[in-house]
C-alpha cells in the first residue's frame, strides 16, 4: 500500500484521475495510510475530527435554513416560526443548527482543554495553537451573529450589549458602534450585515481549518506522553486505525447530540428569544448563550466599563501568549505533578465563571465571579511561569513504544 | 546590474530608480486606501436612516408623576413630568458625590420636564423608571442606579443618561432632534 499501486489505487479510473489530479494521494497523505500518527493517542484526540464534523453540520443545516429565512426586522422572527411550523422538517433543521452550535462549542472546549493538559501549544506547535485560537475567535463571532438572526428579545438585547462593548474604547468608541450598527441603534441595517457575515465566516473558518490541519501535519499530533515519536515503532497509519477510532467517537457524539436535539431542544436556549424583539423593553435578566458565560462573568466582575471590556478580550488573547508563559519544557501534565493539579483548579475556575455568568451580578455570584476571574489570570500570568521554573517533573519514558509496551507487559501479567 | 548600481550609488544618494519605486508604491497605496473606503463607509448610517432624525411629542397628556417613552432614532427617549418632590431631590443632589458631575438645572429646559435618552450608558439596556436606590431609574442588566435627574449614582455605568437635543415648540409641545 505504501507505493500506492495496489488496492484502491490499482483501480483504472482512480489511476486515470490520479495521473491528472493527485487528489487521492493528497487525501491519503492527509487522513489516510500515508499519515503516520503516534500509536498511543487516547479518546481525548477524537475532538479535532468531531469539531470538523460539527462545522460541516452547521454549514449544511445553515445553507438550507437560509432558503426559508428572511433577514428583515419585520419578517425575521416570523420566518423563523415559519421554518419551525410550516417548512418540511424545518423544526429538525433549525434545532440541529441551534443545538449544533452548542455541540460545536462543547467539542471545541474539550479540544482546547486537551491541548492545555497535554501541552499541545508548545514548540514546535505554536502556530498550530494560534490557528486554533483564531478559529475559536471566528466561531464566537459567528455564533454571536447567528443568535441575532431570529430577532427575538435575547437576539436584540444581546446584540445591543455586545456591540456596546466597543463604546468603551476612548474617543473612537461611539463612531465605531454607529458604524457597526449602520444607524443609531441595533436595527435593520445591523440585522442585514450580521446575516451577511454569519454566512461568510464559516467558510473563513473552513480556510483556517485547512491551515490548522496543514500545521498539524508538519510535526504530527502531540500525544498523551507529550514526547516526540522517534521512529516507525512509535507510529501507526491514520487509516485505518484512527479513522475507525474517530468513527466510533462520532457514534457516541451523535447519541449525545440526539439527546438534546430530540428530548431537550430548547434546554440550552433562552425562552425570552421566543418573544419578538422590542427596542423599548429590556428583558429582566440578559444572559448570553452558555458558551459565552465565562467571558460575560469576567466582564461583569470589573466595576469599570473599559476595564471589564479589556479584561474580557484579554481572557482570550492571553491564550496566544501561552507558549511563552508556560516555561516548562515538559509537554504532558502526566509528568508535571504540580501543573497537573493547577490544571484542575483552572478548570474549576472556568466552571465557576460559567456559573457566575448565568446569574445576576450581585451577592455570592459576584464574589464567585471575581475570585474565579483573579484565578483565571493568575493561573496564566503568575502560576504558569513559576511552576515551570520550580516544578521537578517526573522522569520521561525513552520512547512512546517503550512506555506503551511496558504497560502492555504489565497488563498481560496481571 | 541594477543591484551593483544601487550598491555603489545607494550609499551616497538615492537613484532615479529608487524614486520611481517609492513614488509608484506610494501612489498604489493611496489608490488602494481610496478603493477600500467605500467598502468601509457603506456600513455607516445611510441617508434614509439619517433623515429620520427628529420627532415631536405632545406634553399636554402627561400628568405630573407620569412618564412617556418614545422611539427616536430607534432608541427610547424618556419624557418625564417630574413631581415637585423629585425636582427638590434632584436639586438637593447637585451637592452629592456624583461620578459624572452635572447640575440638575443644566439637564432640563423647564424643571418639571426631564427629557433624556432611555439608554443605559453602560451597555445600552433600557433602565426601569422609578426604581433603584435613588428614586430615579435602575438598569436591570448590570445594576446601574440613576437619580431623579437621570444622573448615574451607583453601578458600572460611566456617565449620566444623555440629554438629546430638543426644543419647546410651545408650552405643550417639544421637538426632539
Amino acid at each position: 500500500m505504501a507505493d500506492n499501486t495496489s488496492g484502491f489505487f490499482a483501480n483504472p479510473l482512480v489511476k486515470w484521475i490520479e495521473y491528472r489530479l493527485p487528489v487521492f494521494s493528497t487525501l491519503d497523505h492527509m487522513v489516510g495510510t500515508q499519515y503516520p500518527t503516534p500509536k498511543n493517542l487516547s479518546y481525548w484526540w477524537n475532538f479535532g475530527s468531531l469539531a470538523g464534523l460539527c462545522l460541516v453540520i452547521q454549514i449544511l443545516t445553515g445553507i438550507v435554513l437560509v432558503m426559508h429565512y428572511t433577514p428583515h426586522t419585520s419578517l425575521a422572527f416570523d420566518s423563523v416560526e415559519h421554518i419551525m411550523r410550516d417548512v418540511n422538517y424545518g423544526w429538525l433543521l433549525r434545532y440541529m443548527h441551534a443545538n449544533g452550535a452548542s455541540m460545536f462549542f462543547i467539542v471545541v472546549y474539550i479540544h482546547i482543554f486537551r491541548g492545555l493538559y497535554y501541552g499541545s501549544y508548545k514548540a514546535p506547535r505554536e502556530i498550530l495553537w494560534f490557528l486554533g485560537l483564531i478559529i475559536f475567535l471566528l466561531m464566537m463571532a459567528t455564533a454571536f451573529m447567528g443568535y441575532v438572526l431570529p430577532w427575538g428579545q435575547m437576539s436584540f438585547w444581546g446584540a445591543t450589549v455586545i456591540t456596546n462593548l466597543f463604546s468603551a474604547i476612548p474617543l473612537v468608541g461611539e463612531p465605531i458602534v454607529t458604524w457597526l450598527w449602520g444607524g443609531f441603534s441595533v436595527d435593520n441595517p445591523t440585522l442585514n450585515r450580521f446575516f451577511s457575515l454569519h454566512y461568510l465566516l464559516p467558510f473563513v473558518i473552513v480556510g483556517i481549518v485547512i491551515l490548522h490541519v496543514l500545521a498539524l501535519h508538519q510535526h504530527g499530533s502531540n500525544n498523551p506522553l507529550g514526547i516526540d515519536t522517534k521512529g516507525p515503532q512509535d507510529r501507526i497509519p491514520f487509516h485505518p486505525y484512527y479513522t475507525i477510532k474517530d468513527a466510533f467517537g462520532v457514534g457516541v457524539f451523535l447519541i449525545f447530540f440526539s439527546f438534546f436535539l430530540f428530548y431537550a431542544p430548547n434546554y440550552l436556549g433562552h425562552p425570552d428569544n421566543y418573544i419578538p424583539a422590542n427596542p423599548l423593553v429590556t428583558p429582566e435578566h440578559i444572559v448570553p448563550e452558555w458558551y459565552f458565560l465565562p467571558f460575560y462573568a469576567i466582564l461583569r466582575s470589573v466595576p469599570d466599563k473599559l476595564g471589564g471590556v479589556l479584561l474580557m478580550f484579554g481572557a482570550i488573547l492571553i491564550l496566544f501568549l501561552l507558549p511563552w508563559l508556560d516555561t516548562s519544557k515538559v509537554r504532558s501534565a502526566k509528568f508535571r505533578p504540580i501543573y497537573k493539579q493547577l490544571f484542575w483548579v483552572f478548570l474549576i475556575a472556568c466552571v465557576g465563571l460559567t456559573y457566575a455568568g448565568g446569574l445576576p451580578p450581585e451577592g455570592l455570584a459576584l464574589v464567585i465571579g471575581r475570585v474565579c476571574t483573579v484565578y483565571y489570570f493568575a493561573h496564566f500570568l503568575i502560576l504558569m511561569p513559576l511552576v515551570g521554573w520550580f516544578e521537578k517533573p517526573l522522569k520521561l519514558p525513552a520512547s512512546i513504544s517503550e512506555a506503551v509496551l511496558k504497560d502492555g507487559a504489565a497488563g498481560s501479567k496481571a | 546590474m541594477a543591484g551593483t548600481a544601487t550598491q555603489t550609488a545607494g550609499t551616497t544618494e538615492p537613484t532615479r530608480r529608487d524614486f520611481i519605486v517609492v513614488a509608484a508604491g506610494a501612489f498604489g497605496a493611496v489608490g488602494a486606501a481610496a478603493a477600500i473606503w467605500p467598502f468601509v463607509h457603506q456600513m455607516n448610517p445611510s441617508a434614509d436612516v439619517l433623515a429620520l432624525s427628529s420627532t415631536e411629542v405632545d406634553l399636554s397628556q402627561i400628568a405630573a408623576g407620569q412618564s412617556v417613552t418614545i422611539l427616536w432614532r430607534g432608541k427610547p427617549v424618556f419624557v418625564r413630568h417630574r413631581t415637585a418632590a423629585e425636582i427638590d431631590q434632584a436639586k438637593k443632589d447637585d451637592a452629592a458625590a456624583l461620578p459624572d458631575p452635572a447640575k440638575d438645572a443644566d439637564r432640563v429646559k423647564k424643571p418639571e420636564w426631564l427629557v433624556m435618552m432611555g439608554v443605559c450608558t453602560h451597555l445600552g439596556c433600557v433602565p426601569l423608571g422609578q426604581k433603584g436606590d435613588f428614586g430615579g431609574w435602575f438598569c436591570p442588566c448590570h445594576g446601574s442606579h440613576y437619580d431623579t435627574s437621570g444622573r448615574i449614582r451607583k453601578g458600572p455605568a460611566p456617565a449620566n443618561l444623555p440629554v438629546p437635543e430638543y426644543a419647546f415648540l410651545n408650552d405643550t409641545r417639544i421637538r426632539i432632534g
